[in-house]
């Protein structure tokens, strides 16, 4: 549909025709900003509060053995990962066309590009994923991601991202959840029930 | 001309909901364990005034120009791919979205939580046109299915308890008869919903934050449920008012920092999705800019100010008369403190009772992120009703009374012993008629032994 113009010039006529002086956009001053002793501590601890959980391994591998306690993944029938190396795929990411054919996903692992300390996020990049919607969709989330590759607060995190490419990306910081029913918190409300991430060294 | 709007009367609409001695104290705590979280989460931050400063700054700063960042978003947001539409109104904004959906030949979509589609009356119009419409948020969900609206902007079903939720989803999911319990039910919503994603050909969702530097779009979410919404569709409209823009892509920084804290204390939400351009070459992302009043008020030195919102809810978490009263005794969209600002400009006369929802205790205006001064615009609103002459006669017989009463010091001394003799003499339910409404709740005071005139001349002349 090709967008009709005469509502834009009017929206524009009228923002344009009444100018309003102000101050210049501020910058942030680094040093008024919070910075942690122990960043990756911080980090845990934020992850803990909003239901995420850490396990700190030397090699990407150990994250299989790790998960193959957790009873939803050694029975898992669909695992995703776009990480060989930390965890195989039982499903042929590279065969799906229709987003729609991921529905019965049980497990997807992810790769994030880094943490954040003040809030327990991980930023996602979009171009890591082979379908948007994989780290949505599944039951469950785990996302492995390196431990020297994290910053203090989200002023630091959009200057790591600097100009965004297109297409996606995500901060995650935690599972899915919900307080819709009598402020009630409930983990699991669309997206994945749980979370865990992995951090190598 | 559109149809006038019917005049909302808010002590008579909330009259229900303050009388209910159940419901209400129990809406009260809810909002204010709400408000205690937000505390909670704004002390963890030293920062906290400095940023609450720059997200004032920075939003003051775009509106002044904000005709200027809207073309630097429409020519980024296209660069990438998008296709950009105004909307001078809700009407038009309706059926732009109605157009792109007929061009898909679309029968279904799943929506993700927008304030901007409640404020245009988005799914009545779509399903007016055959169009099913499914609200995927799940407290959204909930007052769809109950038939009712949203009645906090962030906390949709607020006002419902989980047994009435169990009876709602009994009926329309399925669930187990009396079932009350939040988990069970959550998961019963999930199934149901699942089908809905899974078969939805259209996802539209609302906007957190543009950015005009690049082009792009941020939407927040706890339940992940924008993002499975716009994922499985080759086509997303995300629809958004023009004071969303943020100008530069580290600016959300501040707002990603103040928006989740702010609105249910947490110090982000579980998803925030950043959308530059379609999904693929094959896919579709519309982006509806929606004016509807904003450039109205844009030009009005006095509320601008209401422009930097970013709908947290912050201010009906603390309001005293928010919480007591409902959302929907506001018989808006926006309720709450920034909702008594903003619909009154909308239309002054139909919402001419909601300034005075305010005690001008000032607690909006303490934990508003972006420091919109909400009590003091509240009380501008109530000049501006004097001046339209929109304030009922019994206000103005009574403010002209009084004005000529403290205009006379000697009727003022008459008057104040007529007061303080009638308190001792007149009985109970003389004071306590029908006809005095504000006696209704209330006690009158004990009368003073002397005045304070006596009082000064015994002890400090």
């Amino acid at each position: 549909m090709k967008p009709s113009t005469s509502s834009r010039r009017g929206v524009l006529d009228r923002l344009n025709s009444q100018s309003v002086d102000v101050p210049p956009l501020p910058d942030p001053d680094a040093s008024k900003l919070i910075q942690f002793d122990d960043p990756f501590e911080r980090f845990k601890e934020s992850l803990a509060l909003v239901g995420g959980e850490v396990h700190e391994i030397e090699h990407p591998s150990q994250a299989t053995s790790i998960l193959n306690r957790i009873e939803a993944f050694s029975s898992a029938q669909r695992v995703a990962s776009v990480l060989p190396a930390a965890v195989k795929s039982t499903v042929d990411l590279a065969m799906v066309d229709d987003p729609h054919s991921l529905a019965s996903l049980d497990w997807m692992v992810a790769s994030g590009e880094f943490m954040i300390a003040e809030n327990g996020a991980i930023w996602v990049d979009g171009s890591t994923l082979p379908h948007r919607v994989l780290i949505f969709i599944a039951q469950f989330l785990a996302i492995v991601v390196p431990r020297d590759a994290i910053v203090h607060n989200m002023h630091e995190a959009y200057d790591r991202i600097g100009a965004p490419k297109p297409g996606f990306g995500v901060f995650v910081s935690g599972p899915s959840k919900t307080a819709d029913i009598e402020q009630s918190l409930v983990l699991g409300a669309h997206g994945c029930r749980k979370l865990q991430v992995f951090v190598t060294s | 001309m559109s149809i006038p709007l019917p005049i909302v009367d808010h002590p008579t609409a909330a009259r229900k909901f303050v009388t209910d001695d159940q419901r209400s104290p129990w809406h009260d705590q809810a909002l204010w364990f709400v408000r205690s979280k937000r505390d909670k989460q704004a002390d963890t931050l030293p920062e906290w005034e400095y940023l609450r400063s720059m997200a004032s700054a920075i939003k003051t700063h775009t509106i002044a120009n904000l005709g200027n960042y809207l073309q630097e978003f429409e020519k980024n947001a296209t660069a990438q791919g998008a296709v950009v539409h105004w909307a001078a109104d809700a009407a038009e904004h309706n059926r732009i979205v109605l157009q792109i959906l007929k061009e898909h030949q679309t029968l279904r979509i799943v929506k993700s939580k927008s304030m901007l589609t409640e404020e245009c009356g988005l799914n009545h119009f779509l399903e007016d046109s055959g169009i099913e419409v499914v609200d995927t948020d799940l407290g959204e969900r909930i007052v769809q299915l109950r038939g009712e609206t949203p009645s906090h902007i962030v906390l949709p079903a607020i006002h419902i308890k989980k047994e009435e939720v169990g009876e709602t989803f009994h009926e329309h999911l399925g669930t187990d008869k009396g079932a009350s319990d939040p988990k069970y039910l959550t998961e019963a919503a999930r199934g149901h919903l699942r089908g809905k994603f899974l078969s939805g050909e259209v996802g539209v969702t609302g906007v957190n934050f543009a950015i005009a530097e690049t082009g792009g779009l941020v939407v927040c979410t706890n339940e992940g449920n924008a993002d499975l919404g716009v994922s499985l569709p080759r086509v997303h409209i995300a629809c958004m008012g023009i004071e969303k823009l943020v100008p530069r892509f580290r600016d959300l920084a501040v707002f990603t920092r103040l928006l989740a804290r702010s609105a249910t204390g947490q110090p982000i939400t579980s998803y925030t999705s950043h959308f530059h351009g379609p999904r693929d070459p094959e896919s579709e992302l519309h982006i509806v800019l929606v004016d509807n009043g904003r450039t109205r008020l844009r030009d009005s030195p006095e509320f601008r100010h209401a422009l930097h919102c970013i709908r947290c809810g912050a201010c009906m978490n603390t309001c005293p008369v928010y919480r007591r009263s409902g959302g929907h005794s506001y018989g808006a969209t926006v309720p709450g403190p920034i909702g008594s600002v903003l619909s009154p400009t909308r239309d002054p006369k139909s919402y001419k009772s909601l300034p005075y929802a305010c005690s001008l205790c000032g607690s909006c205006t303490d934990v508003c992120p972006v420091k919109i001064p909400l009590h003091h615009q509240l009380l501008a609103w109530r000049k501006e009703l004097v001046g339209k002459g929109l304030l009922p006669w019994s206000k103005t017989f009574s403010m002209k009374a009084a004005s000529f009463m403290f205009q006379r010091p000697r009727l003022f001394t008459f008057v104040g012993k007529v007061g303080r003799t009638s308190l001792r003499l007149l009985p109970h339910w003389l004071t306590h008629n029908p006809m005095n409404t504000w006696a209704k709740t209330r006690e009158l005071p004990e009368p003073p032994k002397e005045t304070f005139t006596q009082w000064h001349k015994r002890n400090r002349t």
